[in-house]
């Protein structure tokens, strides 16, 4: 036994140990495991409240395209469209700008510049949402209305351009380390055929570390359909179906604003409570698909971290 | 196809390729850096006029549009506070299990996949979680306490995995040596592990303190009150907060002055920039005088 526990092997029990550490120890497993009692707990109290939407209103009403509650009608399709719109943009924006800034800080930035753009991405990182939504109504909306020619600057596209933002520090995080995993031969066999440093970078680095860039972008993705506050402030909360070319100019109401905006106003109990609860529902499932989606390529890369 | 591409292409024009491709990436790096520079730099120039010793330790008055923000401030330290009360427990113990105790099993990989999965989990789905079971379930009521619980369990993921990570840096020799001179398992984790990993410790659980002060969306319908001129006197009041006050006055109030909007942003910013710059001296620190 103590043998075992000499080598760390976890789980082994220290044979005579004092009683008032074995109960330490069982605290610690319990808090070990708490999390997934959390998890389940936020599972249940969603469901608890989203499930009797579904028992009172017909489907056909839920996924309708009208959402105007004070009429009874609870159609969550303009906000689903509204957040895959804002979402999309976002990232379309981000990754770019994400996968630029990440093989930058690692293969070519010097000491310096490095120095710089870490702790900036840091600070962006920490910045709150309110105080980015904040911005984005008083200096970028009036901007982008002047500079762009629109009826108002309130609009998807304001919001997706601010949420791209706020993806990047997740994902440029999230690639730098992907990068950092590919392993030294490939580079200095690419070198050694004759390839210039941004050959090797390009075809031979970013190929090899392409799943955790896309493990970047998908969390970078969870993170902008989440955010409340900021597409709250800045995309002009209109719930209308954002169908056409034009949409990503116009304003757009995404789930989460509907929830935040909402729920202070609604009595409990009453079909428009449960229903912003059903939206909950929608966002917990769409983040748990995606986050356990980006968890199997991360739990992939650990498990063949021995051969490296 | 690349294998021959090489020898194709003159070498001058590839460096110039290279060098073409370098100036691109660089530029995205300002595209990334500046917006962030401009953000700062606006609201810390027309915030700055608004700043005084009455905006700070004032109440509001006249519908907030004269005053101060004090119970605003004195809000978000309690909820910092009662966060970490909450979540610096339970966080670390749950780093502690996944570093020295857990093995590689699947109830380990479920916990893992729980707080993948927490962290991922929308801040307004926190609000209403945080709606469902403390306030209406628990009937807490709109209070501090739910909220502080709500902001706990949205901060445990942050916590647990950046605690875990300076656990798991600690050298097992440290261990083997601890277990070595008689010391049991749980004396060596106390003695000799969790002081080497506590700046460590330190560092993360201010980076989740951070968000928790900087979060609007999980205390909206749990702790936030609209307008509230006096501080809270027990857990189970409801009290103002920095960014849902910075949320009020920029969106519900009509003809609020634009300094005080301003001036409020950079005092959250203020709080939330401070506690960050904290976190990384307190790393850069422990790094430099780390002996292994």
């Amino acid at each position: 036994m103590r043998a075992n526990s000499l080598l760390g092997t976890p789980g082994a029990r220290n044979a005579g140990a004092p009683k008032g550490e074995f109960l330490v120890e069982a605290l610690i497993r319990v808090l070990g495991f708490s999390t997934i009692g959390f998890v389940l707990l936020i599972f249940i109290f969603l469901f608890r409240e989203g499930i009797p939407a579904f028992v009172r209103l017909p489907l056909s009403n839920i996924f309708s395209t009208k959402w105007y509650p004070t009429s009874g009608f609870y159609g969550t399709m303009p906000l689903l469209l509204g957040s895959l719109l804002v979402t999309i943009t976002a990232i379309v924006i981000a990754i770019p700008l994400g996968v630029a800034t990440a093989v930058f800080i690692r293969e070519v930035a010097p000491s310096w510049a490095r120095e710089i753009l870490k702790p900036m991405i840091e600070v962006l990182a920490g910045i709150p949402s309110v105080v980015l939504g904040f911005f984005g109504m008083t200096l970028l909306a009036p901007f982008l209305r002047e500079f762009l020619n629109l009826p108002t600057g309130l609009t998807a596209f304001t919001g997706a351009l601010i949420l791209a933002y706020m993806a990047l520090p997740t994902m440029i995080s999230v690639a730098e380390d992907a990068l950092d995993a590919v392993p030294i031969g490939y580079r200095n066999a690419s070198l050694a055929m004759g390839a210039t440093q941004w050959q090797t970078i390009w075809r031979v680095i970013v190929p090899a570390a392409k799943s955790g860039i896309l493990t970047a972008v998908m969390l970078g993705m969870g993170r902008a359909i989440g955010e409340t506050m900021l597409v709250m402030m800045v995309t002009g909360n209109a719930a209308r179906m954002p169908l056409g070319l034009d949409a990503i100019f116009m304003p757009v109401r995404t789930m989460t604003a509907t929830i935040a905006a909402e729920m202070g106003e609604v009595a409990q109990g009453s079909d428009h409570y449960h229903v912003l609860f059903a939206i909950g529902m929608m966002l917990f499932v769409i983040t748990f698909v995606i986050n356990m989606a980006a968890a199997q390529t991360m739990f992939r890369k650990r498990r063949r971290g021995g051969l490296r | 196809m690349s294998a021959q591409a090489p020898t194709q292409i003159p070498t001058n024009r590839r460096h110039l390729t290279q060098k073409l491709g370098y100036a691109l990436l660089a530029t995205a790096s300002l595209i990334v850096v500046v917006p962030i520079l401009l953000v700062l730099g606006v609201i810390f120039v027309r915030g700055i006029s608004a700043i005084n010793w009455e905006f700070l330790t004032a109440m509001p008055r006249n519908g907030m549009k004269e005053g101060g923000i004090f119970p605003a401030i004195v809000g978000t330290i309690i909820l910092i506070i009662g966060t970490g009360l909450v979540a610096i427990p339970i966080g670390v113990g749950g780093a502690i299990y996944l570093s020295e105790y857990a093995r590689d099993s699947w109830p380990t990989r479920t916990i893992r996949l729980a707080i993948v999965n927490l962290a991922g989990i929308p801040s307004v789905v926190y609000g209403l979680f945080g709606l469902g079971l403390f306030v209406l379930f628990l009937q807490f009521g709109t209070s501090i306490i739910a909220g502080a619980l709500t902001l706990a369990i949205m901060t445990l993921p942050i916590i647990i995995s950046t605690s875990e990570e300076a656990l798991m840096a600690v050298p097992t020799e440290f261990r083997t040596v601890s277990a070595s001179l008689g010391g049991t398992r749980w004396q060596g984790i106390r003695n000799i592990v969790l002081p080497q990993a506590l700046p460590g410790i330190i560092t993360g659980v201010i980076l989740g303190l951070l968000r928790a002060a900087g979060e609007t969306a999980p205390i909206l319908f749990t702790v936030a009150a609209f307008y509230l001129p006096q501080l809270p006197h027990s857990p189970f009041d409801q009290t103002m907060a920095l960014p849902y006050h910075l949320y009020v006055i920029s969106t519900q109030v009509p003809g609020m002055p634009e300094n005080v909007q301003y001036g409020t942003a950079l005092v959250l910013l203020a709080v939330v920039l401070s506690m960050s710059l904290l976190a990384t001296i307190t790393r850069s620190h422990f790094r430099r005088k780390r002996q292994w």
